[in-house]
């Protein structure tokens, strides 16, 4: 079986964001970028399942600007097999990657699609779910245990959800979108690093794969939140629950 | 304007969550007639559409779907089930509360749609101009629909508290209609997963996601049983328990009381960090509470530049002060 991973380049997880002063968005020039986290958790998860005989190949696939393709090859010294890059400079929402992925889908076949549940950049939550409706292929979203049985060809998934740990039997194909407790995301080792620059990441275009994009959404303007007013430092707890008695009126 | 909501119900009875979202779909514009739409089976299903069609006077219309294929939240009957509704109905909006629910089927029927949804939203100004949070709410961006019908939105229910106008009303129920679901097996996806269980914890603690008051602790309280000091301070102020994700990844508590970007938003009259460090992802989760205190041993720790009050020193010293010194609940 063949396992595909979306992945997707973004604002390292550790730089603090600028919002730009034009209010057109976040400054991106000159800014640390990586695999989004839970993007590696869902590369991880795919080379466990490799790793354990149940997979053949992983498939990292990107979508984005040119410099996505820093992105697979950290993906490609994490361990999959290859790589794909659909080049497109401009923005691109989440409709059409989805649109972009079922067209690689259709033409690698693989049997289980993994991505990660959101990108800490604009925190949609959105494609993984997308993409497994224009497949019609089952998800199991928020995943933080995958058991995978080949014999009968389903997915058994741990889902977190608000009131606990939702469990969800899945047949194969289906589409997977991983949560944090999942796996800890191995590092590339500096042999794999090297050993990656020889791997193959094909180019494609939208084009390519006949997939129009087009955009149903624009955003306005992008905004720093309010900020709150600073606090007091309080010296005992009763004070403190004065303060929330006679003050804040809270208790 | 014509707003169908995909609502959630449990016991009987339509979830806060969902009635939040009648609060959002008010704020689309004036004339703006409402649909809730239930589904499930079983008798629970009859007593959440009784309770839907006379507990918000803005509720027009209860449309009640009953399928076995629909007993479990399972996005792909669910998914199919919005695409089926909005093919008789022809709304202009489509919302959900952004839980773990609407957040997992609303992007799946967009798809099915061919539409762009707008998750997360915090705030409308205007049928087709919305607010939502990006980068773990560290920027707000507001984005235009600019696509045909219907627009499909997951709201944050912390966004859009009840107003005073929602209280249960006998004067207007809402009529209830049956959903024709025969074309609903057309998506071959349906039967394609399984529900198999949930495990949760049961308490008589209010709902982190609509408790008044919120405890929360981080990694500082070092262990499962020094959790029990934070219930049953909990428990004393009548509130809900929440955790930092470092809390829950060291197995103190379950992953459902983690607070965050990637657990639950919460927007509590009160909330109180104990040994909380302050990590942006956690402050995403609460940075909307209307008063917040923070107890921490370090000074230096982020979680104070957002709190409205400020104690530093041992949690271990603290808490019992507090379950000594604090009135009882009324």
């Amino acid at each position: 079986m063949r396992i595909m991973v979306a992945i997707k380049r973004v604002i390292d997880y550790a730089v603090k964001i600028r919002v730009k002063p034009d209010k057109s968005g976040v400054e991106t020039s000159n800014v640390k970028m990586s695999m989004n986290p839970f993007c590696e958790i869902a590369l991880e998860e795919a080379l466990r399942i490799k790793e354990a005989g149940r997979a053949s190949e992983v498939v990292a696939v990107s979508v984005g600007p040119a410099q996505c393709v820093d992105t697979l090859r950290t993906g490609l010294a994490m361990g999959a097999d290859r790589a794909i890059h659909v080049e497109f400079p401009g923005t691109l929402y989440p409709l059409s990657i989805a649109k972009i992925l079922k067209a690689l889908v259709d033409a690698e076949k693989p049997g289980l699609l993994l991505l990660g549940k959101q990108a800490i950049d604009d925190d949609c939550n959105q494609t993984g779910q997308m993409i497994a409706g224009l497949l019609k292929w089952p998800q199991g979203t928020f995943a933080s245990k995958v058991v995978l049985d080949e014999e009968n060809k389903v997915a058994t998934v741990d889902r977190e959800v608000d009131g606990g740990l939702e469990t969800l039997c899945l047949d194969l194909p289906a589409v997977i979108t991983t949560d944090l407790r999942l796996n800890q995301p191995r590092y590339a080792t500096l042999p794999n690093i090297m050993k990656a620059k020889s791997k193959v990441i094909k180019k494609l275009t939208p084009q390519d794969l006949n997939v129009e994009i087009r955009s149903d959404l624009e955003v306005v303007q992008v905004t720093e939140p309010p900020k709150r007013k600073a606090g007091v430092i309080l010296s005992s707890v009763d004070e403190l629950i004065d303060k929330l008695k006679n003050e804040a009126r809270v208790l | 304007l014509s707003t169908l909501i995909l609502a959630e119900h449990e016991r009987g009875a339509v979830k806060a969550s969902s009635l939040s979202v009648v609060e959002a779909a008010k704020c689309l514009g004036e004339d703006n007639s409402i649909s809730l739409l239930l589904a499930g089976s079983g008798p629970s299903l009859q007593e959440a559409a009784a309770h839907a069609a006379s507990c918000h006077p803005s509720i027009s219309q209860v449309l009640l779907a009953e399928s076995d294929k629909l007993a479990y939240p399972l996005a792909e009957a669910w998914a199919k089930l919005v695409h089926v509704v909005q093919q008789k109905g022809s709304y202009s909006h489509i919302i959900a509360a952004s839980g773990s629910f609407g957040k997992n089927i609303l992007p799946r029927a967009a798809a099915l749609l061919d539409v762009s949804p707008i998750t997360d939203v915090t705030e409308i100004s205007g049928s087709n101009l919305f607010v939502r949070p990006i980068y773990a709410g560290n920027a707000l961006s507001t984005v235009r629909y600019t696509g045909s019908d219907p627009c499909l939105l997951t709201i944050r229910s912390t966004s859009f508290p009840l107003g005073p106008t929602s209280a249960p009303s006998v004067c207007n129920a809402a009529s209830v209609d049956k959903v024709d679901l025969s074309t609903l097996s057309e998506d071959d996806a349906i039967g394609k997963s399984k529900y198999i269980s949930l495990s949760s914890q049961e308490t008589d603690r209010p709902d982190l996601g609509n408790a008044r008051i919120v405890v929360t602790g981080g990694r500082a309280l070092k262990s499962a049983e020094n959790f029990r000091l934070l219930e049953k301070l909990a428990e004393k102020l009548g509130a809900a328990v929440g955790a930092t994700r470092a809390a829950v990844d060291a197995g103190f508590v379950p992953n459902e009381l983690q607070v965050g970007q990637t657990g639950k938003i919460v927007a509590p009259e009160l909330y109180m960090a104990f040994g909380v460090s302050g990590a942006i992802q956690h402050i995403a989760g609460m940075r909307d509470s209307k008063v917040i205190v923070a107890v921490n041993k370090d000074a230096d720790a982020p979680i104070f530049q957002v709190a409205d009050y400020g104690l530093v020193g041992d949690l271990f010293e603290i808490i019992p002060e507090l379950l000594e010194k604090l009135p009882e609940k009324k």
